[in-house]
């Protein structure tokens, strides 16, 4: 107990540093030189909260998403959710490999979120006293006291609320940084998920027409980093801390042991197949918090894709790869007009079919034949 | 073969005393002389592997390799075959510590198994290529011929085991979607039943016939080639063509794999269910001889002996 204390000391000496510094980067920064930049601060300013409507989430697992409304109805509103976190062991593979996971909700990736735009969201953090570990919260969407980390920072058995405004349409990418080497641990110990601010208006295509979707998934890649004995087999551990060492030492490589959709090899595949008809738009919610991906649907295109995730910018159209930095999240919206079975992978595709990263659609409809006819089936070389 | 081991075995007890006594001479000779080594098929103890004799009988299976009627892709044909010769195969499939022996005789290349388990487990990561020098080697120090089973006698050794792959029905030819989510949803249930790693030999039960492990988290390469038959819409032969590229897995779901391949699982793939682990086993030809000791076996049997 007498490391973990003085470990946990470091951390939080570490982030305090972290949390001065940023504060002195907003000040010199805040001058807004621009009228948008002054618009930002006004919407910033926080109004009449008490008199706002609130409503409770009750968040889903993913692929999928809590219900929704694409187009907000009336003004903005105080979303609540509650996120509690879960220490536990996750099965990442067919051949029962493990990690020590740190999650948010139970779940890699932790739920999607929804709101609109100018909506507050009002987190309560819950670190059951059945952790063993500090955790936190950093929003990308939000803004200050890196991204609500320096708020949130919980020790087992303690929780903690905090409230943020939805300035920034688009995804986002949220996960738990507690300090120094802890952030890339948590994160890459299944910590990270994802949130959509839907501008109130709902989506669009840069020019003028609106965007809607039928169905909408998220996909949530990680990369794991599981160490490996004498023998070259993966090792388990008991607790989380019993692997830091090790995993910290495979980290350092760059080189994932996994990358997965969803917590684990095959987590989307087969009877887990994401399914979808013929004429549905579907949109594709695309998160990864540590690394760059190339999210890709064989068989199919981005119809409008948001690569940066960022709704006021226009979406590309058409696309067949789409880049997906570390640290973001992408939306890509997609009308399925063939039947069939879609893979849809990280188009590194040594990451997808060797380390994980591939998911299915099961999709069910007419074929097309003005699409794609097969002239001639196989046959002997005439 | 110049004695029927079929019909021996068959028509063992019922046999006439001057046979009998005759087989008795015979078997005594074959004792003195080693042909017959009782209790072991192999000069090296531990190297012959436990084996079952699979009896006659008949039974159905499934074509193997691609089949399209015009350019529909459809089941492949149900054979039946009235009366199955008698096959002897290895109860369990080749075990990594006797497949170590090969590698340590420099006569086969090392496994890559992906996860090798703990214990007594299969021999995995192993492709073809290393299946067939593994029979050969062992064939070599035994002085027996062993080989890989073609996918007619894997069906028939594994009975009840044996997992037929066919829809069962007919599929929408204006719609190719509709075949390729139908055996998309049936290999996913097929695939999902056992942990990928291997288990110690045993631990999957045997069949009907005695045979382990079948159908399990372990497949088995066969002989036969993969190839595509195209037939015309009466059911006549159109082409047919090898692919001896590629032969035919069988085990939970028939897969068809590249000779060369050791790891088919990798993490995922972009369609389909891959098999978990690859390995195999093997059966040994019947020589006039085992005819000979099946028949003594029989007649024991048969005098209560």
């Amino acid at each position: 107990m007498h490391t973990e204390d003085t470990l946990n000391l470091s951390r939080r000496t570490l982030l305090a540093g972290a949390a001065f510094a940023g504060v002195v980067g907003s000040v010199l920064g805040s001058v807004p030189a621009r009228a948008e930049e002054a618009k930002k601060v006004a919407e910033a300013t926080v109004t009449d909260i008490d008199a706002l409507e609130r409503v409770k989430i009750d968040l889903v697992d993913p692929p999928f998403v809590h219900a929704h409304d694409q187009v907000a109805k009336g003004g903005p509103r105080i979303i609540e959710f509650t996120l509690p976190i879960h220490e536990k062991q996750l099965v990442i593979d067919d051949y029962g490999t493990t990690i020590q996971a740190m999650t948010f909700n139970g779940t890699n990736p932790g739920p999607l979120m929804v709101v609109h735009e100018g909506d507050y969201v009002e987190l309560t953090l819950v670190n059951p006293e059945t952790n063993s570990m500090q955790h936190n919260i950093d929003f990308h969407s939000s803004t200050g006291a890196l991204g609500g980390g320096a708020l949130t920072l919980i020790n087992p058995g303690e929780q903690a609320k905090l409230r943020w405004k939805a300035t920034r349409p688009g995804v986002f990418v949220y996960h738990c940084a507690p300090g120094g080497p802890m952030i890339p641990w948590h994160v890459v110990s299944g910590m990270n998920g994802a949130i959509m601010v839907l501008p109130r208006e709902g989506l669009d295509d840069g020019n003028g027409n609106k965007l809607s979707y039928d169905r909408v998934y998220y996909v949530g890649e990680q990369d794991f980093y599981v160490p490996r004995d004498d023998n070259g087999e993966f090792k388990t551990y008991d607790a989380p801390g019993d692997g830091y060492d090790d995993m910290v030492k495979v980290m350092r490589t760059l080189t994932p042991s996994h990358v997965v959709f969803n917590g684990a090899v095959g987590a989307l595949t087969g009877d887990n197949a994401m399914t979808a008809k013929v004429g549905e738009r579907v949109l594709i919610i695309h998160s990864q918090a540590n690394r760059d991906t190339r999210p890709h649907l064989i068989g199919g295109h981005g119809d409008f894709v948001w690569a940066s995730g960022k709704f006021r910018n226009k979406p590309e159209v058409d696309l067949e790869t789409w880049h997906v930095a570390g640290g973001s999240a992408a939306a890509a919206l997609y009308t399925f007009l063939q039947p069939g079975l879609y893979a849809y992978v990280n188009h590194n595709l040594i990451e997808a079919v060797e380390l994980g990263a591939t998911a299915h659609f099961k999709v069910e409809g007419e074929w097309n034949d003005d699409l794609m006819k097969q002239v001639a089936a196989p046959a002997p070389i005439a | 073969m110049s004695v029927d081991a079929k019909s021996m075995l068959s028509s063992g007890p019922g046999l006439a005393l001057p046979t009998l006594l005759l087989f008795g001479l015979l078997a005594v000779l074959a004792l003195q002389t080693g042909i017959v080594r009782p209790g072991s098929f192999s000069s090296e103890p531990g190297i012959g592997p436990e084996t079952v004799l699979v009896p006659p009988h008949a039974y159905t299976y499934r074509a193997a390799g691609d089949f399209q009627r015009g350019t529909a892709a459809i089941d492949g044909p149900l054979i039946t075959v009235p009366a199955g010769a008698s096959l002897e195969i290895m109860t369990y499939q080749v075990s990594a510590t006797d497949y170590a022996r090969c590698v340590a005789d420099k006569a086969c290349k090392p496994a890559e198994p992906r996860r090798h388990g703990t214990g007594n487990v299969p021999a995995t990561g192993v492709n073809f290529d290393d299946a067939t020098a593994y029979a050969a080697w062992l064939s070599d120090r035994t002085g027996d011929t062993w080989r890989l089973p073609t996918v007619a006698e894997w069906e028939f050794a594994a009975g009840s085991k044996a997992v037929d792959i066919g829809l069962g029905r007919e599929t929408d030819a204006t719609n190719p979607a509709d075949r390729w989510l139908a055996y998309y949803e049936k290999e996913a249930a097929l695939g999902a039943n056992a942990l990928a790693t291997p288990s110690p030999l045993g631990s999957f039960g045997t069949n009907e016939f005695g045979l382990a492990d079948l159908s399990a988290s372990v497949w088995e390469w066969t002989t036969s080639c993969g190839g595509r038959t195209t037939f015309d819409t009466a059911g006549a032969v159109v082409s047919h063509l090898d692919s001896c590229g590629v032969r035919i897995l069988e085990g939970a779901h028939r897969s068809q794999m590249t000779h060369f391949i050791r790891d088919a699982a990798g993490g995922g793939c972009s369609s389909g269910t891959p098999p978990d682990n690859l390995g195999f086993r093997l059966v040994r030809e019947r020589s006039w001889v085992d005819g000979l000791r099946s028949a003594l076996v029989g007649l024991q049997r048969g005098l209560g002996l």
